[in-house]
């Protein structure tokens, strides 16, 4: 039964209304070369007990693998007074609060949430988030773009190593706007931004750079000589960060002599499952001379007519449900649930409880690198310092490797041959604080036995 | 009821120009507007040096309600944008056609400006 809630003669009585024979009428301005008649590869409907029964064994056949796989997603553990606090009633709405008289809570939360990213990222001004790290690194291009009125070019150059979907997202998103995605191209030694080229680009029209950090393959770029060259030549920055790195690393506002302009990136290490990818939510923060280039919902603090404090939505006169088209996003929500968890894990956690959890994360993947190191045939590529991802090189193909390991339960990394082809057999392991001694072992021994298995054969 | 000098020209979008003894024109937008825009709390003025066309964006004005664009009168370079507006984004609303001007531009072509409206026809289409 489909949940429609007006009955053929409410249907009827709306088109006579504005005066519309058939409803296809409505539809009339969509060339027939864009209608799909049929939705191809889409099964016939099953009833709910049968999808019930499909989706459990479906679970099921995901099993409880041991991850080791970061590359943007993060097993992190997740304490469970987080989503018991998020799922109550009160909290449970994934929607935007825009009635103020009936959202204070919700709002005053998003308000916490703002405040934190602004403190962790260290710039002035937070949204209340966006659907994901690859959409909000697209929009803080966009941003970029408004808001650097000296650049007209609508080019981005791309620091070293930057998630490789998230500039397919931003290719996607941006590409029919104009904007043009250009690499700086990375330093195969180091795994590090190549700068030998950047003189190339002086007095070129320039409209940002984006620097990831932690970069993709888990190294430390040096983000304020970066972020200087890139001050220097007219563009703006734009930081991609992972939130619990920002514990411990220097914050995307603090970054060379005037600090980031923009910062993004993917909030989900903060108390959201993995959940076979989403929903997760992107962060968004900047400077306050570029709030309103700013897409999305922001939550200010105010005073009502008594003098008592509340919050309430601020800056929509940009929002697309007022200056329409010529909105700063029309595609852009907050993920109103994932933040709320967020928001309760970061209170939980504090400060110190998130330097712990970055500090173990450290720890565990510089003991992984190590561990896998000693294997005969696997190496550790690069040696400069990283946060919670290293990259490691296989005398052979990676992929059997990698299935050989999923078969004794170890999802052991992302395989880097398709998208970093000049860095040979290698992959990508992540190990956060989840992963215990036991762990690291029993991942080093699968991998050992697998390599020599391979030799014999 | 506006006040609508009669010493400008006007366009539909309610901007109005003023001719300069440098051969510039000033750009504003006039009372009219400002009144039904409310009160202003951001006014972004063109870059100086910025090409403008005529009937294109070229400034936003933002109210607490609406951010609306204002349109170029007239084709040319812009000269300077008012950068007092950036703190006192009021000025339009206290005084739309003096301090609260939004940009100076050198017109391509002067005779563009005789394509706008005078006071009077201006003033007429604010009563229909």
């Amino acid at each position: 039964m489909p949940f429609i809630p007006h009955n053929e003669k409410d249907v009827r009585d709306m088109l006579d209304m504005i005066g519309v024979s058939d409803i296809e009428q409505l539809f009339d301005e969509i060339p027939d070369a864009l209608r799909l008649e049929d939705l191809e590869g889409v099964p016939e409907a099953m009833r709910e007990m049968d999808i019930q029964r499909l989706m459990r064994s479906r679970a099921a056949s995901d099993g409880s693998p041991l991850c080791f796989i970061g590359a943007g997603a993060y097993e992190h553990h997740i304490p469970a007074a987080i989503w018991e606090i998020a799922t109550r009633g009160e909290f449970y709405s994934a929607y935007t609060p825009y009635q103020a008289e009936a959202s204070q809570g919700t709002l005053q939360l998003i308000y916490e949430y703002q405040t934190m990213m602004s403190s962790l990222t260290g710039l002035d001004v937070s949204n209340a988030s966006l659907y994901d790290g690859a959409t909000a690194l697209a929009e803080a291009a966009l941003m970029a773009v408004r808001a650097n009125r000296k650049s007209k070019s609508g080019r981005i150059l791309i620091a070293g190593a930057v998630n490789p979907v998230y500039l397919k997202v931003c290719q996607a998103i941006t590409g029919n706007q104009g904007l043009k995605f250009e690499p700086l191209g990375l330093e195969i030694e180091t795994g590090l931004t190549d700068l030998t080229g950047t003189d190339s680009y002086e007095g070129e029209d320039i409209t940002a750079l984006v620097i990831q950090q932690p970069n993709f393959l888990g190294n430390l770029e040096d983000v304020d000589r970066l972020t200087d060259w890139a001050h220097s030549i007219g563009a703006m920055v734009i930081a991609v960060v992972n939130p619990i790195s920002l514990a411990l690393l220097k914050p995307p506002g603090d970054w060379g002599e005037q600090g980031a302009d923009i910062a993004c990136g993917e909030g989900q290490p903060l108390g959201v499952p993995l959940s076979s990818g989403g929903p997760f939510f992107g962060l968004l923060t900047a400077k306050k001379a570029f709030v309103r280039q700013m897409p999305g919902r922001i939550v200010g603090r105010t005073l009502d007519l008594e003098g008592r404090e509340g919050f309430t939505l601020t800056l929509q006169a940009r929002e697309q449900h007022i200056r329409r088209s010529k909105a700063t996003s029309n595609i852009c929500t907050n993920q109103g649930l994932m933040v709320t968890a967020a928001t309760i894990y970061m209170s939980l956690m504090g400060a110190d409880g998130l330097e712990q959890v970055a500090s173990a994360c450290i720890a565990n993947t510089s003991r992984l690198a190590e561990r896998l190191d000693s294997v005969d045939g696997v190496s550790v590529v690069f040696d400069g310092p990283r946060f919670h991802e290293a990259v490691l090189r296989l005398d052979r193909p990676v992929a059997p490797v990698l299935e050989a390991l999923a078969k004794r339960n170890v999802l052991g990394g992302l395989d880097l041959s398709i998208d970093y082809p000049q860095l040979g057999n290698a992959f990508l392991v992540c190990a956060t604080e989840t992963k215990t001694a036991a762990d690291i072992e029993y991942f080093a021994t699968a991998l050992a036995e697998i390599m020599r298995q391979a030799r014999v054969a | 009821m506006s006040n609508v000098p009669g010493d400008l020209k006007y366009t539909k979008s309610h901007e109005w120009v003023r001719s300069e003894d440098d051969g510039s024109v000033t750009v504003g937008i006039t009372d009219h507007a400002q009144s039904a825009l409310g009160d202003l709390v951001f006014v972004e003025p063109p870059e100086a040096g910025s090409e403008v066309s005529s009937g294109d964006a070229c400034a936003v004005v933002e109210s607490v309600k609406a951010a609306s664009d204002v349109y170029s009168p007239v084709s040319g370079k812009v000269a300077a944008g008012n950068d007092a507006l950036a703190d006192s984004p009021e000025l339009v609303n206290q005084d739309p056609y003096g301090d609260g001007w939004i940009m100076r531009v050198e017109a391509d072509d002067p005779a563009e400006l005789e394509t706008l409206m005078d006071a009077a026809t201006y003033e007429a289409t604010l009563e229909d």
